[in-house]
């Protein structure tokens, strides 16, 4: 035996890091048909740890204080050696997070993989989802820009729309009577500790049912239904080193789109980083336009379509609310015998091109300022978006669906 | 189990009634040392200090010309109305959401059809009431103000194109669903206004 065998051995006795190695890469199968889709799950888990690594060194520079926090920031893009760096592949990160996930989470659209028995992992994931949009919502106030203060304002205005208890709720939620020093520090603590522990937490767990279950494939047909004598899916593959080494491909692609945005566009044209937020924060005079970040705005764009009623703006807070709770059912509204667009009716596939449309054209509309055309288009496009989830149980059990395979194709 | 095997028969009632006990103690400990963290985020005695009243001299403004002054971190607009700008207010009633001020916006004695205490002075938190930005101001009558030739003076917020007359009295049709929020106030004499507290027995 080697002295590094030895030393396994010893770690095994008290640790199971073999079995746990195995279980989730070297004997963890999965189907062998994954395609350009398929990248998107270890990307976001690659841009989680850079948020993580960034964000540690930037809070080694940046300082919670309303007085001192713009100031700071610009004091780690001029004077921290490589402070520029840092800084902005945390704030491209922000952004290239959503793109991956929401490519992650069209994907499951596309091949059902929230179905029975995954439903928890889309649970889970929809959870992920929400953390992640209050970790970019809390850590854009950071910097203390316009943009940053007028952001948080509006977003924490719409808890004081909440019937009886809301002006009192906004209140504890600020700390103060306006967003101030005190919301400042204490977004601060939530986007530094409290939330990365909850989005790591349900990372871990979002993983751990995929491994139980298995993941789902383009075909969204169950591997483990054929396996060999040795109970191994006949067309499941070992995920090292097969898979780790197709997903280095997908990050160095990935790394490229990524360092392109870094050193050419960091701001993006506005996108990754609101031109406003460049000037410090003035509780006393709002930019002319307010709008979020682009990840936001689909959402932001149902919340101004919805008319005020009965003297409240609070209906229009639902509706944004539950255009996103409306996720976590989505198991349960597929009544399809399919699981893949691959073998879906064409009801399905008009469908879901619909919500496509319609979610891409209420993320513009959030972008722009309000105008009664923009006001009637979001509508249509909420409309449409709430009718994807609403009506499925009905358009996917009467869809004409094609048969699905026995085995994985291609 | 080895209890079972003796013959002696496990009494769950008494183990439930345990387990129940011991987290409901456990779960009013949990609730207890939840109260402080959750109170601790309320705004701190420094910041209710911050909040007390602001004193300001009115004497200052020019008829037709506005005062920003700020109470609780929050814009609060001081605009002397002329004449003709309060000539203005009552002809538009039928395009406003609440011409009578029926919403509690403002205090019992601001509700009349100035939204003041004197006729002239207008004194508004500068928030808009749909999603707390600042509306800018558009105080000139007419074409010179840019919201048009009928424009009868007022505001605008840019966020999401809410407009409000020169009592802060929301329009018909736009996103902010009430009038602006006329403060508590009152006049110590007549060039000194303090806003944040009513005027004693009001």
């Amino acid at each position: 035996m080697s002295a590094l065998q030895k030393v396994m051995g010893w770690v095994d006795d008290r640790f199971p890091l073999t079995a746990t190695y195995k279980a989730h890469l070297s004997e963890y199968y999965a189907p062998k048909n994954f395609n350009f889709w398929y990248f998107f799950g270890s990307l976001a888990l690659l841009v989680l740890v850079l948020q993580i690594v960034t964000g540690i060194f930037l809070t080694m520079n940046y300082k919670p204080d309303a007085e001192l926090a713009f100031a700071s920031v610009e004091y780690i893009m001029r004077d921290v050696d490589w402070g520029w760096l840092i800084r902005y592949m945390h704030s491209t990160g922000a952004s290239m997070f959503f793109v991956v996930v929401y490519l992650h989470m069209f994907r499951g659209l596309m091949y059902g993989s929230y179905r029975k028995p995954r439903e928890l992992i889309w649970i889970f994931g929809v959870l992920i989802y929400l953390a992640l949009m209050a970790e970019a919502f809390l850590g854009y106030l950071l910097p203390w820009g316009q943009m940053s203060y007028w952001g948080a304002q509006v977003i924490v205005n719409l808890f004081a729309a909440v019937p009886f208890i809301g002006e009192d709720l906004s209140i504890w939620i600020r700390g103060d009577y306006v967003i101030s020093d005190a919301t400042l520090n204490r977004f601060f603590a939530f986007h530094v500790i409290a939330l990365p522990l909850v989005l790591i937490a349900l990372v871990v767990v979002h993983l751990v049912a995929l491994h139980e279950v298995g993941s789902n494939n383009p075909d969204g047909v169950e591997i483990k239904k054929h396996k060999d004598a040795n109970g191994i899916p006949l067309d499941g593959i070992p995920f090292h080193p097969y898979y780790t080494v197709k997903d280095i491909v997908g990050v160095i692609v990935f790394l490229m789109v990524f360092s392109a945005i870094v050193f050419f566009a960091p701001e993006m044209g506005g996108y990754f980083l609101e031109a406003n937020n460049f000037v410090p924060a003035d509780s006393l005079k709002t930019p002319a336009h307010i709008a979020p970040l682009w990840y936001f705005t689909p959402f932001y764009a149902i919340l101004r379509a919805v008319p005020p009623m009965f003297g409240s703006q609070f209906p229009g807070v639902v509706a944004m609310g539950l255009s996103i709770v409306v996720l976590f059912f989505l198991p349960w509204l597929d009544r399809s015998k399919v699981k893949s667009i691959r073998y879906r009716g064409p009801i399905y596939k008009i469908m879901l091109a619909l919500f496509l449309v319609s979610f891409i054209g209420l993320g513009y509309l959030g972008l722009l300022p309000s105008t009664p055309v923009a006001t009637i288009f979001a509508q249509v496009f909420s409309v449409i978006y709430f009718l994807f989830f609403l009506l499925m149980p009905w358009y996917t059990s009467i869809d004409k669906t094609k048969p699905e395979p026995e085995r994985v194709t291609g | 189990m080895s209890q079972e095997a003796e013959g002696q028969k496990v009494d769950t009632s008494k183990r439930k009634f345990l387990i129940a006990a011991t987290s409901a103690v456990g779960g009013v400990a949990a609730v207890g040392v939840a109260v402080p963290l959750v109170v601790s985020m309320l705004p701190s005695a420094r910041a209710k200090a911050a909040g007390a009243p602001v004193e300001v001299d009115i004497s200052k403004i020019e008829p037709g010309m506005m005062l920003t002054v700020e109470w609780r971190g929050k814009p609060v607009w001081v605009v002397n109305r002329t004449k003709e700008m309060l000539g203005q207010l009552g002809k538009h009633d039928d395009k406003l959401a609440d011409a009578m001020s029926e919403m509690p916006q403002q205090p019992d004695y601001c509700k009349n059809a100035t939204r003041s205490i004197k006729p002239e002075y207008l004194v508004a938190v500068g928030i808009c009431t749909h999603l707390g930005c600042s509306p800018s101001e558009k105080l000139k009558l007419g074409g010179d103000s840019g919201m048009g030739g009928d424009w009868p003076g007022g505001f605008f917020c840019p966020c999401h194109g809410s407009t409000f007359d020169l009592a802060a009295r929301v329009y018909k049709g736009v996103p902010a669903p009430t009038n602006l929020v006329i403060p508590p106030h009152q006049y110590l004499s007549d060039v000194r206004l303090l806003i944040g507290v009513d005027a004693k027995g009001a």
